[in-house]
């Protein structure tokens, strides 16, 4: 198929549309509100479900409704929106619900800004709703790479009977670029054998979260523990870029492992030798992938939207191993590929200095 | 090697729209391209802009600091892209309504009577394609025959009377450059 030029919120509703959701729930909030929009206007096409709920709250517990009855459901949202749909979240999780939800993050915390933002990070990876699990978290960096992951996630979803997220940002949902879209897929044949819509002529199902028992409920999230572990061991995606004679290493995911991509171009047209690794599952975290490049390194530089949350995981990945910087813009600001640049090529030559290797250093943030 | 531009003015001249024309002409013509817009609330009134990245290999960041080339269509676009514009980059702006010379000597600043341009060929709304043209004119970054088959692709129909107009303005656009014999490059 040809490419054409999608704008990111719309390419991402596109593909789930290809990969055969059939329902939508969602409540608008920029700067997401166009896949929500695409959604409104293809849906109903398609004699499919679009429904704009009255809050997010709502919205999470109708896609959880829809997926107990094994459609393939989703919504998206950006930020606070997610915030509200923790909850929901939750109880899909322990009910084994599988669903997608799309976060494109904006600035915060509070109601923050519209602005491009990776501050979602530890909410998405850690801390997705109360309770012990996590999300199956994919952070493309391209449209055309947003759109391949969307049209898997469903599949995923079900595979596991887990919650799938796509984590982007605003300037993913908002820019152009070409894409070559995947084909239609037609609709699933049959609800999966656990799903509930009506017993006639079989033994009831029931789908819960609630375990009053605490032995049974220690069961349930051994049994949901024991998932996450095979997730955890086959679902990890990375990208390395330059990495092969690389002595500094960038590591960025999303919008600004992009932007990263040019800054480490410019970074060798400097005369430093550096690489990026693009972490694409942000859980699991693709940390033995990094922790294998790292013995060839002689400095880590992490950039994020955020503090420093994927920090962490870099972190743990190092173990000291090698000098750690770190460079983090907030509240919406986009790092420039000429600011990453600079800073890897000040950390080649504080290297060179030799005065690079101690402690681990925080840089401070600019501005 | 890739090309970045940076197209800005205010809200309604068209300076998304111009941008994404350029961008759908360079897909077409086989390049890579990335456009992405401002979206704050800026864009209520005050000054749009959108950076367009076009080159040969997959683009990787679609934000620039310094762009190589910038249409400007109004004085609070020169006076923020012009200290930004990278060293031998153009800066070309709407003369009509931008008064006051530039600073800059190692940028090649293009002034445009774009407003006037537009008028001719029919519309004020035209600014921004005739600005296109006049870029597409310093900067070959696609043939004008791929900006009118975009126009003609993407120009929303509540506008199709402007398509004619709109193709014109591009060549007139193109045309004053190729008059004034500024060098192309």
């Amino acid at each position: 198929m040809a490419r054409a030029l999608w704008k990111g919120n719309e390419a991402l509703a596109e593909a789930a549309i290809r990969a055969g959701v059939d329902a939508f729930f969602g409540y608008p909030i920029t700067p997401q509100t166009e896949l929500l929009e695409y959604m409104a206007r293809r849906m109903p096409e398609l004699g499919r479900v679009f429904l704009q709920a009255e809050s997010e709250i709502a919205a999470i517990n109708m896609v959880y409704g829809a997926a107990c009855a094994g459609a393939r459901a989703m919504t998206s949202s950006s930020s606070p929106g997610i915030s509200l749909m923790q909850e929901g979240l939750s109880y899909i999780a322990c009910s084994e619900a599988p669903c997608v939800v799309v976060d494109i993050m904006r600035g915060g915390p509070g109601l923050g800004n519209i602005q491009p933002s990776q501050a979602d990070y530890f909410q998405l990876t850690r801390s997705a709703g109360h309770g012990d699990f996590h999300p199956l978290v994919l952070a493309p960096a391209t449209l055309q790479e947003a759109v391949d992951l969307m049209y898997a996630s469903f599949d995923l979803a079900f595979k596991y009977r887990t919650i799938v997220i796509i984590a982007g940002d605003g300037a993913l949902g908002q820019m152009m670029e070409p894409v070559e879209m995947p084909p239609m897929r037609p609709p699933a044949p049959d609800r999966p054998d656990w799903a509930v819509f009506g017993a006639k002529g079989r033994p009831p199902r029931a789908i819960t979260s609630l375990y009053l028992d605490a032995e049974e409920l220690e069961q349930v999230n051994q049994r949901l523990q024991a998932k996450l572990k095979v997730i955890a061991a086959n679902e990890q995606r990375w990208e390395c870029h330059l990495t092969e004679d690389a002595e500094y290493l960038v590591v960025a995911f999303g919008t600004v492992a992009r932007i990263a991509k040019s800054a480490v171009r410019a970074a060798r047209a400097a005369g430093v030798r550096a690489g990026l690794f693009r972490p694409i599952s942000l859980w699991p975290y693709p940390s033995e992938a990094l922790s294998k490049l790292i013995g060839q390194m002689r400095g880590v530089l992490v950039v994020e939207m955020n503090a420093g949350q994927m920090l962490e995981d870099v972190r743990m990945a190092v173990c000291g191993r090698t000098p750690l910087r770190f460079l983090g813009r907030m509240g919406g600001v986009i790092p420039m590929p000429d600011e990453i640049a600079a800073e890897i090529v000040h950390m080649a030559r504080t290297h060179q200095r030799g005065n690079g290797h101690g402690a681990q250093r925080l840089l401070q943030f600019k501005e | 090697m890739e090309t970045s531009i940076i197209i800005s003015g205010f809200g309604g001249q068209g300076a998304l729209f111009a941008g994404q024309v350029l961008a759908h002409a360079a897909m077409e013509s086989g390049k890579e391209v990335t456009w992405i817009p401002s979206y704050g609330p800026e864009m209520r009134g005050g000054t749009a802009h959108c950076t367009v990245v076009i080159g040969d290999e997959p683009i990787g960041s679609p934000l620039v600091r310094n762009p190589h080339c910038v249409i400007a269509m109004n004085l609070p676009s020169v006076d923020k892209y012009e200290p930004l514009v990278a060293v031998g980059g153009r800066l070309l702006y709407d003369s009509t309504l931008v008064k006051r010379p530039l600073h800059r000597t190692d940028i090649l600043g293009v002034a445009i009577p774009a407003h006037d341009i537009a008028l001719r060929c029919g519309s004020q709304q035209l600014v921004n394609i005739a600005m296109l043209g006049a870029l597409l004119a310093l900067c070959p970054l696609v043939e004008l025959a791929a900006v009118e088959q975009a126009l003609r692709t993407h120009l929303p129909d509540r506008h199709a009377e402007l398509l004619r107009p709109n193709i014109l303005a591009l060549h007139a656009g193109a045309a004053y450059i190729r008059e004034q014999r500024i060098a192309m490059s």
